[in-house]
């Protein structure tokens, strides 16, 4: 890999820019490609070009190969697309577990709570912490398919504008901790609310896959085992 | 914690440890068929002192891409290594996985 390559890549990771390293296998060049620039070794011809832009937005890796060409003209196309995101409403007990673990499993993690004695660095060390009202923060930080928000407080104060503004917006995973009447109260509040019934459906409540998890940790698995398989089991229940 | 677990950063250790003077070779999976342990897009940087980051199988053919990886550190030519395998023949070569996968192994620069 060229040095210059090298630096737009590492560039585009750490500024959270969505890009693909596309090489040719047979030749070794690279051409480095962005939704509005491309750069490199090659040019690549804009019907090519519009399909490694789709692969970006896909999220999806993997070779490319010309029909029209029986040489074997190959190009892998690497797509580098920022980390996953999970927003944790309640900075609770159960959210300093589900942090780390998250973080382990490559998401990028803020905690949300306008409660200054709960979202502290000490509680959170090295997490994203964010003082805003659940609503406005979402607003902020505007979930995208790329984005999973779980609500853990227990207070409808905090947690029904965070799931309103939730499932108002792309994210893949909209999680609510509570028990099975806690739920159901929840989503009648929210049908008040003017949501409709494939709205608060997307609500995965009780949160988590079901293990009879009880601490902390154990629940923090739960969760984070339904939404790895809510984006990856394909055909698996979660 | 092992940073390299937590997200897909192989390029940035490649980078540090280009960036501290050693060799560094990456190796990327481009393809696979199969019931392979590691997606495409999974990668693992190899240094000229034998360390070794991420991974492109379960652990099945880490050992052959990095003696082929030494060989790009040495010459600076890319390779595409293709490993095939059936279960049946796993052990007896040393492989204890089934699956086809396709390496792409480049020299960084």
């Amino acid at each position: 890999m060229k040095r210059d390559i090298l630096d737009r890549l590492l560039a585009a990771k750490a500024a959270a820019t969505p890009a693909a390293l596309v090489t040719d296998l047979n030749s070794g060049l690279q051409t480095l490609v962005f939704e509005d620039a491309v750069h490199g070794g090659f040019g690549l011809d804009p019907d090519l070009l519009d399909e490694v832009r789709r692969r970006i937005r896909q999220d999806r890796s993997g070779l490319l190969v010309d029909p029209q060409d029986e040489d074997g003209f190959r190009l892998f196309v690497h797509v580098h697309n920022p980390a996953m995101r999970l927003l944790i409403v309640g900075a609770v007990h159960i959210a300093q577990a589900l942090a780390p673990v998250a973080a382990l499993t490559g998401y990028d993690v803020t905690v949300i709570d306008p409660r200054g004695a709960f979202a502290t660095e000490a509680r959170f060390p090295g997490v994203k912490l964010n003082h805003l009202w659940p609503d406005e923060a979402l607003a902020e930080l505007k979930p995208d398919v790329r984005t999973a928000v779980v609500t853990l407080t227990h207070d409808p104060k905090l947690d029904d504008p965070a799931l309103i503004a939730a499932l108002r917006s792309p994210a893949f995973y909209v999680g609510a901790l509570g028990s099975k009447r806690t739920h159901a109260l929840r989503l009648d509040r929210l049908r008040d609310e003017g949501l409709s019934e494939a709205e608060v459906k997307r609500i995965r409540g009780p949160v988590g896959l079901s293990i009879g998890a009880v601490t902390p940790a154990e629940i923090a698995i739960a969760i984070m085992g339904q939404i790895t398989c809510v984006r990856r089991g394909e055909n698996h229940p979660c | 914690m092992n940073d390299t677990l937590m997200a897909d950063n192989i390029v940035e250790q490649a980078a540090a440890w280009r960036a501290a003077g050693r060799r560094v070779a990456l190796a990327t999976v481009v393809a696979t068929w199969g019931s392979s342990p590691r997606p495409v897009g999974s990668q693992m940087a190899v240094d000229d002192r034998g360390s070794m980051a991420g991974s492109v199988s379960g652990g099945c053919i880490e050992g052959a891409v990095a003696h082929e990886a030494a060989k790009t550190m040495e010459d600076g030519e890319p390779r595409v290594l293709s490993f095939g395998i059936t279960n049946e023949m796993a052990w007896e070569v040393g492989l204890a996985c089934g699956g086809q996968v396709q390496v792409y192994v480049e020299a960084m620069e």
